[in-house]
């Protein structure tokens, strides 16, 4: 689960990570409001959305008056926002945060995540705060310092030294680092983060840090301890069809093909994914049923893949392990009940109870339905189905 | 002959009494797993499935001389239950569990580490060698009596694999579910030496997936270390790119664990790679037939 800016800022504050003053606003009279009450003559509006690349794409103004910054929230509240990271349709933008203007003598990075190889958090500063630090990594790696924590010793002074000294930080500024990344490695560790960003994390004329943008990620499986974070939950930032899929044990992503999957297992589905596009097709969607896979379920996945216009042909995949086929065999009987099942189905179940499934779709001779025998069969099919061939 | 687990491994449950637990041990029994007890606390002293259930891991381990545990418990007990089994002297707990908390992992998987206990999983469908030991929740009907290995990310594509490799006339020595979570137990680079060095194994098979490096760093043990066969595929050729907000993950790993990369990397050690999972059998067959 992800969380937006400002969210992200209030969980740095409450670990003693320093952030510039700010306050969010849904509306453009509450914007000035804020920056009223921020008082200064520079404000920061800011586009919350959850992706990264706000700045290039028009999301981030700095204001010198309070005219300015009614106008920059007329411009921002309601806009689509369109980054390298929210994919061409970009977001739809419901809130901004309004936030004073910091004092800025540098731009460095700082962020912590998993290193799957090491199986400990690592923290990676750099001193070319503000770019995307992929490009960083990809054009001058040495410039990025990474530090592992052992997390069985926890966040001690010499990593923090490590970094400082590192980013070449004057000696009178290491204390104030060391300090800042300590507080940082709670944030992560104590809140279950996934990862955390500070792009960029800045150094003020006075010599101070702060952190100017705040990106954090959070293990799913471990919100159930965290009812705070799991609050901060915007449903407006999720795919409604996903969440809707979520709701019912499924897995679903939608892609921009024609032939409609659902399979159980996350491995499985996108192997029928790339096995459909090996045969010459395009898969519409990414569904794993999961492993609890009942009639309901299979009926609520045929409308979700259904919503979409552009599917021709559906291709379920069952490997029947935990999930029984005969199951999802009545769940398709269901469906073609509940749903409009309007295009050719292609059905190969394999596994677990796989003869009665089969005796099953047999029995009730759906028009629709075509029997597969295996994997590229199924693809085969549902890719000639697609084409109307069949 | 097989790797790691066989007819003569004595497996206790952990989380032996619950609805998983129960449904999953029953069907290891009935494939012919010598599971010779369970751990339930505040149930030791009962019976459960014909075997004595135990209230911790030290005192199964002592009255059954079990080496294997197969996990069961919810995700919030996982890191708890490893631990203990670590701490009993056991010497691979397979963690069939889905939705630990990966800082859980972290700390259980640095424990087991230090006591020398080997993990498969979590999050993974477990270790079966074929007609012999099943631990896990696989369809256990699926893997006959052969001469390939598999090592897979996926629970799903472990089955299809084995059933293409089943259908093309061979069959599995073993075959070993490792899971695709952030923090997992035994990967590829520490089962393809097992692989190597079983003398009924003639051919390996390894399903990867998209994301972190694993695949990458089996194809570099492959290259310098491994004779037999490897025919591998590698899940996620269209996934779409992940909606993530940062990109700190794929920077660590020094690569962003795409599928292209990795077949690539193992295309150049010299791995048959397939483009499809449908063609994991006709391959398998191929390479055998070169032998």
């Amino acid at each position: 689960m992800n969380v937006h800016e400002y969210q992200a800022k209030e969980i740095f504050a409450k670990y003693g990570v320093p952030v510039p003053r700010g306050f969010i606003a849904k509306t453009v009279e509450e914007a000035v409001l804020n920056a009223k009450k921020l008082g200064g003559k520079v404000w920061v509006v800011k586009a919350q959305i959850h992706a990264g690349g706000r700045g290039l794409g028009g999301g981030v103004k700095v204001a010198t008056s309070l005219e300015k910054v009614e106008e920059f929230a007329k411009e921002i509240l309601g806009m689509t926002l369109v980054t390298h990271q929210t994919g061409p349709e970009g977001k739809l933008v419901q809130k901004v945060y309004i936030e004073e203007g910091a004092d800025i003598a540098e731009e460095l990075y700082l962020g912590v995540v998993l290193d799957r190889a090491k199986e400990m958090p690592v923290i990676m500063a750099s001193t070319e705060g503000g770019m995307a630090i992929e490009d960083v990594a990809a054009k001058t790696p040495e410039k990025i310092i990474k530090v592992a924590v052992d997390p069985s010793i926890g966040f001690k002074g010499f990593h923090g030294r490590e970094l400082a000294f590192g980013l070449g930080l004057p000696k009178e500024q290491i204390g104030k680092f060391v300090k800042f990344a300590s507080a940082l490695y709670e944030v992560y560790m104590e809140n279950d983060a996934e990862m955390i960003e500070i792009n960029p994390l800045v150094k003020t004329g006075a010599g101070d840090f702060i952190a100017l943008d705040g990106k954090m990620g959070f293990d799913d499986s471990a919100l159930g301890r965290h009812p705070e974070i799991e609050a901060m939950r915007d449903l407006s930032e999720e795919d409604p069809d996903e969440r809707e899929a979520g709701e019912y044990g499924l897995s679903y992503i939608a892609l921009d093909g024609e032939i409609g999957c659902m399979v159980n297992g996350a491995g499985l589905a996108m192997g029928t994914m790339d096995t459909i596009n090996y045969m010459g097709g395009t898969p519409a969607n990414f569904l794993d049923v999961g492993g609890q896979a009942n009639a309901q379920t299979v009926a609520k996945g045929f409308e979700i893949i259904l919503k979409n216009p552009n599917v021709k042909a559906i291709f379920v995949n069952i490997f029947g392990g935990i999930v029984r086929c005969d199951r999802i065999a009545n769940g398709i009987l269901e469906a073609t009940k509940l749903v409009d099942v309007h295009v050719p189905v292609v059905v190969r179940l394999d596994g677990t109870n796989a003869p009665e499934a089969a005796e099953i779709l047999k029995n009730a001779g759906i028009a629709n339905v075509i029997a597969a025998t295996d994997l590229g069969d199924g693809a085969k099919k549902a890719v000639a189905a697609a084409k109307g061939e069949l | 002959m097989s790797i790691l687990v066989n007819k003569d491994t004595k497996v206790i449950v952990q989380g032996f009494t619950g609805k998983e637990g129960t449904f999953h041990a029953e069907q290891c029994l009935a494939y012919g797993t010598k599971i010779v007890g369970g751990v339930t606390p505040n149930k030791g002293g009962q019976e459960h499935l014909g075997q004595p259930v135990f209230n911790t891991v030290k005192d199964a381990v002592n009255k059954t001389g079990a080496t294997v545990s197969m996990i069961f418990v919810p995700p919030a007990f996982v890191s708890d239950a490893v631990m203990e089994a670590a701490d009993a002297g056991i010497e691979l707990a397979v963690i069939i569990t889905e939705g630990a908390p990966v800082r859980d992992m972290q700390e259980a998987k640095a424990y087991a580490v230090k006591k020398d206990m080997l993990t498969i999983g979590p999050n993974c469908p477990g270790i079966i060698t074929a007609q012999e030991c099943k631990i896990g929740i696989m369809p256990g009907a699926v893997f006959k009596k052969g001469n390939v290995g598999l090592i897979s990310k996926s629970g799903t594509l472990t089955y299809e694999g084995a059933n293409q490799v089943c259908n093309e006339g061979f069959g599995i020595t073993t075959a070993v579910g490792i899971g695709g979570d952030p923090i997992i137990g035994l990967s590829y680079k520490q089962l393809l030496p097992l692989f190597e060095a079983d003398p009924e194994t003639e051919a390996i098979v390894m399903i990867g997936e998209i994301g972190g490096d694993l695949e990458i760093q089996a194809a570099t043990y492959i290259k310098e270390h491994i004779t037999k066969p490897v025919v591998a595929f590698i899940a996620g050729q269209t996934a779409p790119k992940g909606k993530r907000m940062g990109h700190a993950g794929a920077i660590i790993s020094g690569s962003a664990g795409t599928a292209a990369e990795k077949m690539a990397a193992l295309e150049a050690a010299g791995v048959s790679v397939v483009k499809s999972p449908a063609d994991i059998g006709k391959k398998v067959a191929e390479v055998l037939a070169k032998k």
